[in-house]
């Protein structure tokens, strides 16, 4: 299963650090990255595959919200197919 | 693959212009419940209820986290409570409407809509029955909604029963005095009543309908009025279609939620309604849509037509999006529940007679209006019987929610709660209309030839 995860925040050192031990000590593989740092806002977007994660979806969503509340940025994961339905026929 | 600015307009859906699913409602046939015995119909109601909505509420709640949209409300409808009860041997349907809201108290649904009755064509004994039980059910319990269809466009009006929903609106408002009235809140009347409704107070599981079902009801007032800001002063056509494309992306989000809560408790998906539910929230308001179209108020000149083309367009975009619609699907248009719409009222702009106009392009009635408690029931029939008149003649659904609220009067505000919001007191036309609603009887089926 695919998910999208989105980071904003302020921007501080070792956001993706922290995000990517985090997804690697899980199992969840980074499929592609893309960010921007605009005034000092950091937003970042990942597509990740979830297939050998070794939780739930849903625990991993409610790790990375507090995840994100410890280094001060705000982490979501969502399951791909809600943007896929939104935009793609 | 997907952008980060498409990840980034969803997101801001959700957490900026109010974005979620109204609610999942799962339909329950109880036709195989019905039993001559009283105990043994509850059991079977309860046991029926209990066992296929058990993971309801979870199932919700797990989707809602996946895909990071809230999904507010989670429901039961059942199979109109008149006709399970019909063979039964009981004075008083009051202890069904118990056992109902018992069931929806144990899986966690926050409505049990159904306890309801077909009336348009006449009522039979088990009919009455229930209409003169719905005071004291919905009084004495938290979750039902009870609704009663009393028109149709194929067989006209029974003025029999809209006489008599006058008297036990008022019972019901006298019963819950201490509370606002409330129990109004949750009884509907309706014209040209849907079998697949997933929205209360009105839902109920049609017996056209599988044995279990789920609808799913989309919103998002707030992400259509974010939509049109982009677009603000430029003409119909772009604003038509700006409307359009919001509304399919809003009903494919309502769609891949009804197919994954379908596919995890294994019952077959309904439909999708594709209806813009407002809030008392700012920004998810039907009214805030006309401000931003050009009106400086709801109710101002022009806001019919504001509202037909907000109701057409979103049938139009979200017809595409989903395979399947059904429900009531348009634009809602509560007062209690829209705090657009209260500002209107209370800014003198917006009247009871203006939002009777409304109705006969938007999706359903005049919902959620309060007005004077010593309203008397036949001016409340009256009122009833205009608006399945729209809905008769239109070929259309029509209802009405309202609330006569025991020693409030004109200018007061009334509090409901919740989503059900709080509530200008508004006045009614103080001309009486008794001699015509006490003549009893049948309004005949419409003729379906040489509209003008």
């Amino acid at each position: 299963m695919k998910g999208i995860i989105t980071v904003l925040g302020k921007d501080r050192v070792g956001i993706i650090a922290k995000v990517c031990s985090y997804l690697a000590e899980d199992g969840i593989n980074i499929l592609d990255i893309s960010q921007t740092i605009v005034s000092g806002w950091f937003n970042m977007m990942m597509v990740v595959d979830l297939s050998t994660c070794c939780h739930r979806f849903e625990e991993v969503v409610d790790q990375l919200n507090s995840l994100g509340s410890e280094i001060g940025v705000d982490i979501r994961l969502q399951r791909e197919d809600i943007f896929n339905s939104m935009h793609r026929i | 693959m997907i952008s980060r600015v498409e990840v980034q307009e969803t997101n801001k859906m959700i957490r900026e212009a109010n974005l979620d699913v109204r609610t999942i409602t799962l339909g329950i046939n109880l036709l195989d419940c019905i039993d001559t015995d009283i105990n043994r119909l509850k059991d079977k109601i309860y046991d029926k209820i209990t066992k296929n909505a058990a993971n309801l509420v979870k199932t919700g709640d797990e989707i809602g986290k996946e895909f990071g949209v809230p999904i507010v409300n989670k429901r039961i409808s059942v199979t109109p409570i008149s006709l399970i009860g019909s063979s039964c041997s009981t004075s008083s349907y009051v202890e069904i409407a118990k056992t109902l809201d018992k069931a929806a108290k144990e899986v966690g649904v926050n409505f049990i809509g159904g306890y309801s009755a077909l009336v348009q064509k006449g009522s039979t004994k088990a009919d009455k029955e229930l209409i003169n039980s719905i005071p004291e059910a919905l009084s004495e319990t938290e979750r039902i909604c009870s609704s009663i269809n009393v028109g149709s466009s194929r067989s006209g009006i029974n003025m029999d029963s809209v006489k008599r929903i006058g008297e036990i609106i008022k019972e019901m408002a006298f019963l819950t005095r201490d509370n606002s009235s409330m129990a109004c809140a949750k009884f509907v009347v309706f014209c040209n009543a849907v079998e697949d409704n997933p929205f209360m107070a009105g839902a109920f599981h049609g017996v056209g309908e599988k044995d279990l079902v789920i609808n799913v009801g989309v919103s998002g007032p707030g992400v259509v009025k974010r939509a049109l800001e982009s677009v603000r002063g430029a003409d119909f056509e772009t604003l038509c279609e700006t409307v359009k494309k919001t509304a399919f992306k809003i009903t494919r989000v309502g769609q891949l939620v009804a197919q994954e809560a379908s596919k995890r408790m294994g019952i077959p998906f309904g439909i999708i309604d594709l209806s813009l539910a407002p809030t008392p929230a700012v920004g998810d308001s039907i009214a805030e849509i006309f401000n931003e179209m050009g009106l400086e108020q709801a109710g101002a000149p022009g806001t019919t037509a504001a509202l037909a083309i907000l109701n057409d367009n979103v049938k139009k975009g979200g017809v595409m999006a989903s395979s399947y619609v059904g429900g009531l699907s348009g634009a809602f248009i509560p007062v209690s529940e829209d705090h657009g719409m209260i500002d209107a009222v209370n800014a003198g702009a917006l009247t009871l007679e203006k939002l009777e106009a409304m109705t006969c392009v938007c999706s359903v009635g005049l919902d959620m209006i309060a007005i004077p408690g010593d309203t008397s029931a036949e001016t409340i029939s009256g009122i009833i019987a205009d608006e399945m008149a729209i809905g008769m003649i239109n070929n259309k659904t029509t209802a009405v929610r309202i609330i006569p609220v025991i020693g409030a009067k004109v200018g007061d505000t009334v509090e409901f709660g919740g989503l059900l919001g709080y509530a200008p007191v508004m006045p009614v036309n103080s001309f009486s209309c008794e001699a015509f609603i006490k003549r009893g009887g049948r309004i005949p089926a419409p003729i379906h030839s040489f509209k003008n």
